[in-house]
């Protein structure tokens, strides 16, 4: 059995694997580090897999690090290979093709795996999952060699909605498929979830919410999908179907070992796992909201913290920005909250789509929605994060003008604090 | 590295400072031409906010703990090794606006002709950037920081 020998091992080469190279080499420029991932490519950022299908990102723009990127930071790089077994306390973890690898400090950055719904019918062929690379080259090739027409998309959360923007661009008419009551309804309240339903019914969009796909069909002996059953009985014409209901946190690896676990893995604000020097990030973790910024920052803490760094995750909030049929949206915080203990302003104008709505507890913003207009989003975000009282520019906050002179002078001198600003 | 520094007390609200970036930002790199035959013009990457008698020019900070890094989903936007800068590379940018969701400045536009970030980018190539050169009463300058 052949033997690697590393200072730092990390498993897993996506947002938080990759963000952990760099949050080593920060502290610790020397120490020899290996990648271990189940993939065959060098490195891609999922979220562009949408935009690969839809033909706007080649293969060769979908890398966020480039190749050298590894060997300047003088990393071994292991892929098409599974970490299948940990021993933590001898420090070894062996591979699918035989190796095993032996580490100081080790990066669990495994990721999530979809969730494949249980319906009858769901391993026909022209059923995909969707948040891999290799997913997208198979829908592509499956949409060129078919000659697809009619698409079904199971989930409308973001990456269901982020696959049907793919398939309208390519000319096929899609139908959602929603548990709630409408699309986007973690992260979006009923009114900006309705502009995005008009538009999307507008490309030609079916939309059925509170439903769903209850057996996929082919037709005969062929194998191929060819349309699904509603709940509610109706049928829809389908010759490629995608679920996008949610992912789970890959923990496999970590079943049966002294690392502890619930839905994911748990760690400290040093991204920490209950065994010393075993750390965990991203979309692996317990209580992780999955989304990038997310998995790369945890990623960087761990990595300078393995690194014998002093660096802290003092956590995140919920956030996404996703433009659909042309209309840029950004969600942060709690967006769904009607109850009385939140005060709520908003803002719309119906003609042009634009819609805004912040979500005030105790003078302070916990949530916001921008549709159609997102310009300085970002400023409300730091309002959140910083927890800044509100209260002498609550009557200012959704003004056209608002920027950073309307904002607390205490919060405008924190901010610009050391990056050369008098305010 | 070299910042911009922002002196709110020197600015009037002139605005030569975001003519003249979205001058730079321009084909032509010419005034006339940009102004009369650019369409659409490129977008200021300089900001500049009023109220009442206040008024400062801001644009990105190049932040030491940038969130626009962290967020950039493309790796699209990256910190220049020689200079310290935030800059977006172009090619890289699809859009995503993750890096308007996060910056707390909120100095990073979408670009008024392409889907793609817009963003300070100190006037790569300038020995001073051009918001700088052309304030008249000293309210932006171009100095060494801490970092
Ligand atoms: C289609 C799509 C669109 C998205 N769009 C956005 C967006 O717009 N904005 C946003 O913020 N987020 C978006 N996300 C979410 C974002 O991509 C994730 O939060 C992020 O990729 C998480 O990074 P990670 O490093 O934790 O894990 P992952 O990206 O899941 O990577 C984990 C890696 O580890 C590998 N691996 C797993 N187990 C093993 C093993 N045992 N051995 C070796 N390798 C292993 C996996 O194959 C994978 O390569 C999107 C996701 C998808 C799927």
């Amino acid at each position: 059995m052949k033997t690697l020998k590393t200072e730092y091992l990390i498993i897993g080469n996506s947002a938080a694997g990759v963000a952990c190279i760099e949050g080593i080499r920060k502290v610790d420029k020397t120490g020899s580090i290996a990648v271990i991932s189940d993939e065959n490519i060098f490195n891609y950022s999922r979220p562009l897999i949408s935009y690969f299908l839809a033909g706007k990102v080649k293969k060769r723009a979908m890398p966020f690090r480039d190749k050298k990127f590894y060997s300047r930071n003088n990393v071994k790089l292991v892929l098409g290979n599974t970490a299948e077994k940990l021993d933590t306390k001898k420090r070894i973890a062996y591979l699918s093709h035989g190796e095993k690898v032996v580490f100081n400090k080790l990066l669990i950055a495994t990721g999530g795996s979809p969730i494949i719904p249980e319906i009858k019918g769901s391993r026909l062929d022209g059923v995909f999952a969707f948040t891999k690379f290799g997913d997208a080259v198979a829908i592509k090739d499956y949409i060129k060699k078919h000659y697809i027409k009619h698409a079904v998309v199971i989930g409308g959360g973001l990456i269901g909605l982020k696959a049907v923007e793919a398939l309208i661009e390519l000319g096929i008419k899609v139908s959602i498929v929603e548990l709630a009551d409408r699309i986007l309804s973690t992260t979006f309240d009923t009114k900006a979830s309705g502009i995005i339903q008009d538009a999307l019914r507008k490309a030609g969009c079916n939309i059925f919410t509170k439903n769903t796909v209850a057996e996929i069909l082919s037709k005969g002996e062929d194998k191929k999908v060819t349309s699904v059953t509603l709940k509610t009985r109706k049928q829809v014409p389908a010759d490629l179907v995608i679920t996008a209901i949610g992912v789970s946190p890959n923990i496999q690896l970590v079943k049966n070992t002294s690392i502890s676990i619930n839905r994911g893995i748990l760690v400290d604000e040093a991204m920490q796992t209950n065994v010393k020097d075993i750390y965990a990030a991203g979309d692996v973790c317990e209580k992780n909201i999955p989304i990038w910024p997310n998995a790369f920052k945890q990623g960087r803490i761990a990595g300078e913290n393995m690194a014998s760094g002093n660096a802290e995750y003092t956590g995140s909030i919920a956030m996404n920005s996703v433009e659909l049929c042309g209309i840029p949206t950004i969600s942060i915080g709690k967006t769904s909250l009607e109850q009385d203990k939140y005060e709520i302003l908003e803002m719309r104008k119906k003609e042009e789509s634009i819609y805004k709505k912040i979500v005030l507890e105790n003078n302070h913003i916990v949530g916001c929605i921008f549709v159609g207009d997102i310009e300085r989003a970002g400023i409300y975000t730091g309002l959140i994060i910083n927890r800044v009282d509100i209260s002498n520019i609550k009557d200012k906050l959704l003004e056209e003008d608002f920027g950073v002179l309307a904002l607390p002078e205490k919060y405008r001198k924190h901010l610009v604090g050391d990056v050369g600003l008098e305010v | 590295m070299k910042r911009i520094r922002i002196d709110e007390k020197y600015c009037m609200g002139c605005r030569l400072c975001e003519v003249h970036c979205i001058v730079q930002h321009s084909k032509t790199k010419n005034i006339l031409k940009t102004y009369m035959g650019e369409y659409p013009k490129p977008a200021p990457r300089i900001l500049v906010e009023e109220k009442g008698y206040i008024t400062f020019a801001l644009q990105c900070r190049h932040c030491e703990d940038a969130p626009c890094l962290d967020a950039c989903m493309t790796g699209a936007m990256y910190r220049d090794k020689e200079t310290g800068a935030v800059l977006c590379n172009e090619d890289k940018c699809v859009g995503c606006w993750m890096c308007i969701m996060v910056c707390p400045f909120g100095v990073i536009s979408r670009s008024s002709d392409k889907k793609i970030a817009s963003k300070c980018d100190l006037c790569m190539g300038e020995d001073i950037p051009v918001c700088v050169k052309n304030c008249p009463n000293e309210a932006l300058k171009y100095e060494d920081s801490k970092d």
